[in-house]
């Protein structure tokens, strides 16, 4: 805290003009004091002597002339040991620490320390007295949850250092000093396990950033199939509202093949929130066997929480997600939405008056918006390791057009696009991920060959039926009407996917492949039907199977059961496999 | 502060919106404006130096330069006690019935949000006998959802019935914009039902100010979260949402702010969803579940209002043609519930939409002239049979045996694996 002080000189919803002596800088914090309460705010403006704040509270009974403390720092998070399992709000206060202190609802002016300070950690020392060390690398490990959580040299410090002492192997809580590093000219610099760093500015203590190639798998044939994304990648998913964005971004969170999972609800519904809080600590993760929830970091602003903080909240979570890469892990953010930070954006530079751009957005949000997808990245650390920041971020279109500011901005940046359809999701075709429409850059789990295959069947089937619907059934060749239902067949069986089923939703790339494998013969083959009602018959009851074996776990009896019970149903109809497909499941092997 | 200070100049009046010089004043503090039709509340929106705007709930109309602007020095509040069941106010909480008015135990309005991690995931179905919610959408205690509906459909009605055949404790029923004729038709069907005396209604009718619209959904949601935080399951309705927004607009307008998608705050998402996110399942005590009538203009689902609402909500129900359309419609939270109401509950329910969307595919196609295949009969007299015996919103059935008859309609128009339903379910279910 500076001495530096204000005075409160005009309120407009939580835009509040402070005039000050001394110097202010950017984006600094401060308080405007109401009564006993503080108010934390940020500078977002400075025009000579009056700087104009936005207050991450409710501004009722602010008046002209109320006093605003200024602290000289810009908003930064907490980083240390502790932070996995956290619920916090956008600036990182721990909401059940809030609960504790003020009940039911979230008071104005309460702040929580972002790590517990009382909580003693096993400290591992792994630097010796005299080694040479700098920013971003570590000098002892505490265990965290399943994780080994490495002790940095905090990343904001330039240049060399030498370690002067260090603590022996013990339990320290994260204010204590565990070592004291001396720089150039001999001046000492304590250090303890955690330090500030602030979320607007992007952690680049790495030495390499690499392409990202290595597939993130979500368990969900349509994205790791058709619309894959890798580690270090980032992929954007807009949707009309009801389409089904939360429940595929909760799925991924669930399945996704990462190490932590750090999820930003920005802006949306508090429920959905308490779905996560409520589930994740009952389900295990695959990886490690231990509690879902200790890989976990749920960020959470949600609607009716303050807009300037949701605006904060992104950055809170991107900043998390970057210090766990830097201990070699892998880690995806979601922040669902992403349309929600660009309005808090918007609701701001309105009250700025700034000149609004297209549907009253600042200009700027391109720009913002490019930048926070650039923090994703998959990267060579100084130890040698990788580790990488997946981000994905929902978006929800105003009307569900993707023309507009948002979309736009956001697919000019990322590595892949889920489109979710209205059509898709009022048939009850989920996820409701558009095929026709999506893309992505990143490497598919399945051949490449295989995929092509089966999106041309899409595509084809597509084609006929939209001719159908001019010329009608009787104007569809047989042939024709075949392709079409194989394509319906497809998207009925593997693309579209049972998300609250325990087996169905967790499909693996190695039951991808061996399902794959299964359609292109089924689809591939020619088959003995002589009429169209034989043939919708015929595919009702493949299908029917094949939604049967879905359901069955990858492997077991079920699972070869209800697959001879697929082949017999082949055989029934004389399937003939077409040279093209037999050349494709021949080069697979 | 600035308690009972008095002024009496008034530098500008706009629209609603009047501005006074004034030191002390606290953001959105109250003041009362005496004017030669009386007096009036009006609330303070913005402060720069010593000019200070206020929106007078009675609205600027006749508002003199001259006229005494008295600060009371505390924001709006509302009366809250158990003596609020049966009566009716309006926006600025004054009694719109021969009640007298009610003034103990003042509580803000517009208070802080819920702590997410003191909610509970909401796992209670509220059933109100109409099968297209409970079998197809899933009403669920401290859901929040919209009925969105075009102008002309009976939204009120479905309202009302609402109001009588759910399970709450208490009905808080905010009317915003209302025509005069349907609060003396909610008067009336709720006291018929038997339902006032668990009751309050807060009231602004289409010919009051348009202030005192805005004022309307605080106000019954602080009523609601004190019944709910008294162990009372709350049902809030709300009509129409639609008209908040406009009022809205027209202050936001009013004061020159730039506006962003057809002349409707930049924050009207967060507006709508600060008032939205009330809705909440209390752990150990009550609830509250809100359902909001949005009229869409031009039944144009991308409309601002709907379509911020749809982001907030948690689902919605569409109104059209006199029925709740099954596409469009979407409960959220129906998976919460519905696997624990019977284990064919969820199969039938998505196997009997996704049939009746390929229904409406070949009800296209018939249309255009094009021969039916033996496939397309079947859905044809299938369709009839779903739109007649449960969509109609006439049809009065418990859960159960809206599910029966589902697997009966079924039964009769198709085989069991053109339903696309797992096995299992089929040869339990499937009626001989």
């Amino acid at each position: 805290m500076t001495e530096n002080k204000g005075k409160v000189v005009s309120i407009n919803g939580n835009l509040v003009s402070v005039e000050f002596d001394g110097n202010v800088s950017m984006n600094e914090i401060c308080y405007v004091l109401v009564g006993n309460t503080a108010l934390k705010s940020e500078v977002i403006r400075i025009k000579g002597n009056v700087a104009q704040v936005q207050v991450y509270e409710m501004t009722d009974g602010i008046k002209c002339g109320d006093e605003v403390e200024f602290t000289g720092d810009m908003l930064s998070a907490d980083l240390g040991p502790g932070l996995l399992g956290q619920i916090y709000d956008g600036l990182q206060n721990p909401l059940p620490v809030l609960a504790e202190q003020a009940g039911w609802f979230l008071e104005r002016g309460i702040y929580a320390d972002g790590l517990d300070t009382e909580k003693k950690w096993e400290f591992t020392p792994t630097a010796a007295v005299g080694d040479v060390v700098r920013a971003g690398e570590y000098i002892g490990t505490v265990p965290e949850g399943p994780f080994t959580h490495k002790i940095f040299i905090p990343f904001y410090l330039l240049g060399n250092y030498t370690v002067k002492s260090i603590a022996d192997k013990g339990g320290y809580t994260v204010k204590e000093t565990v070592a004291v590093i001396t720089d150039e000219r001999g001046r000492e610099i304590p250090l303890s396990m955690s330090f500030k760093w602030p979320v607007k500015r992007a952690v680049k203590c790495y030495s390499e950033r690499l392409a990202p190639v290595e597939t993130m798998e979500t368990k969900v044939r349509l994205i790791d199939s058709f619309f894959p994304v890798a580690k270090g990648g980032t992929y954007c998913t807009p949707g009309p509202f009801g389409a089904g964005k939360t429940v595929l971004q909760h799925t991924t969170s669930k399945y996704a093949d990462v190490d932590i999972v750090i999820i930003a609800a920005c802006g949306e519904r508090a429920g959905e929130v308490v779905e996560t809080l409520t589930e994740f600590p009952e389900l295990t993760d695959p990886k490690t066997g231990r509690s879902l929830m200790e890989r976990t970091i749920i960020i959470c602003n949600t609607s009716s929480m303050p807009v300037a903080s949701r605006e904060a909240s992104v950055y809170t979570a991107v900043t998390l997600a970057e210090y766990y890469r830097q201990m070699g892990l892998h880690v995806l953010m979601l922040a669902d939405s992403t349309s929600r930070w660009a309005q808090a954006m918007r609701e701001m530079s309105g009250r700025l008056e700034e000149i609004p751009g297209e549907e009253a957005f600042p200009a700027y949000l391109e720009s913002y918006i490019a930048a926070f997808y650039e923090r994703a990245g998959y990267v060579r650390l100084p130890d040698g390791s990788n580790g990488s920041v997946t981000i994905g971020g929902t978006v929800s279109p105003a009307g569900g057009n993707f023309e507009e500011p948002v979309t736009q901005a956001t697919l000019k940046v990322v590595g892949a696009f889920h489109g979710l359809s209205r059509e898709r999701s009022d048939a009850r075709k989920y996820p409701a991920i558009d095929p026709l429409i999506s893309w992505s850059k990143y490497n598919s789990v399945i051949d490449k060959e295989k995929l092509e295959f089966c999106k041309g069947i899409l595509h084809h089937g597509d084609e006929i039926g939209s001719m159908m619907k001019v010329v009608g059934e009787e104007g569809t060749t047989l042939e024709d009407y075949i392709t079409y239902l194989k394509s319906e067949m497809l998207d009925a069986v593997y693309l579209q996917q049972n998300s609250f089923d325990l087996v169905e939703a967790n499909c693996g790339k190695l039951r991808q492949r061996y399902v794959t494998d299964k359609l292109v013969c089924i689809l591939g083959s020619d088959y003995a039907l002589q009429s169209k009602d034989d043939a919708r018959s015929y595919f009702n009851r493949m299908r029917q199977r094949f939604i049967d074996w879905n359901y069955t776990e990858f492997e077991s009896d079920g699972f070869t059961k209800a697959e001879s019970a697929i082949d017999e149903l082949y055989r029934e109809g004389d399937g003939n496999l077409s040279a093209p497909a037999e050349k494709l499941l021949k080069d697979g092997e | 502060m600035s308690v009972n200070k008095v002024y009496n100049r008034i530098e500008s009046i706009t629209g609603n919106v009047i501005t006074v010089r004034a030191t002390g004043v606290q953001y959105k503090e109250l003041a009362q404006i005496k004017t030669r039709f009386g007096k009036s509340l009006a609330q303070v929106n913005k402060i720069e130096g010593d000019l200070v705007s206020l929106q007078v709930f009675a609205g600027g109309q006749g508002v003199s330069t001259g006229d005494e602007v008295r600060f009371l020095g505390r924001e709006m509040r509302v009366s809250f006690s158990e003596d609020l069941l049966g009566r009716i106010f309006n926006g600025s909480g004054e009694p719109r019935d021969k009640g007298p008015a009610l003034t103990d135990n003042m509580k803000p309005i517009g208070g802080p949000s819920v702590n997410p991690t003191k909610r509970i995931l909401a796992n209670r179905m509220m059933r109100t006998n109409i099968p297209m919610i409970d079998m197809f959408n899933t009403l669920v205690v401290s859901q929040k959802l919209p009925i969105f509906s075009i102008s002309g459909e009976p939204y009120n009605q479905l309202l009302a019935r609402i109001a009588m055949q759910a399970e709450a404790d208490v009905i808080v029923l905010g009317g915003m914009g209302l025509k005069y004729d349907d609060f003396l038709y909610f008067k009336d069907a709720l006291s018929k039902g038997g339902a006032l005396s668990k009751t309050v209604m807060f009231v602004h009718t289409a010919s009051d100010p348009t202030v005192e619209c805005m004022m309307i959904p605080d106000m019954v949601l602080a009523v609601s979260e004190q019944f709910a935080l008294q162990n009372k399951d709350v049902l809030v309705l709300l009509t129409d949402m639609t008209n908040f927004a406009d009022a809205m607009k027209e202050i936001a307008i009013t004061q020159e702010q730039v506006p962003s998608n057809r002349g409707y705050p930049g924050d009207l998402y967060s507006q709508l969803a600060s008032r939205y996110e009330k809705a909440v399942d209390f752990a150990n005590s009550g609830s509250v579940t809100v359902l909001a009538v949005t009229t869409m203009p031009g039944d144009d689902v991308t409309h601002p209002v709907p379509d911020n609402t749809g982001y907030i909500t948690e689902g919605q129900y569409y109104l059209k043609g006199g029925r709740i359309e099954p596409f469009g419609s979407l409960s959220r939270l129906k998976q919460n519930v519905n696997s624990k109401t019977r284990k064919d509950h969820r199969a039938l329910m998505d196997a009997m939409i996704r049939l009746y969307s390929s229904y409406k595919e070949t009800l296209e196609k018939k249309n255009m002239g094009f021969s039916m295949s033996r496939w397309d009969e079947k859905l044809l007299k299938y369709g009839d049979l779903f739109e007649s015996e449960l969509m109609s919103l006439s049809v009065n059935l418990p859960l159960e045996e809206a599910l029966d008859l589902g697997w009966k309609i079924l039964a009769d128009c198709f085989e069991k694996d053109e339903t696309g339903i797992k096995s299992d379910l089929t040869d339990e279910f499937w009626p001989d």
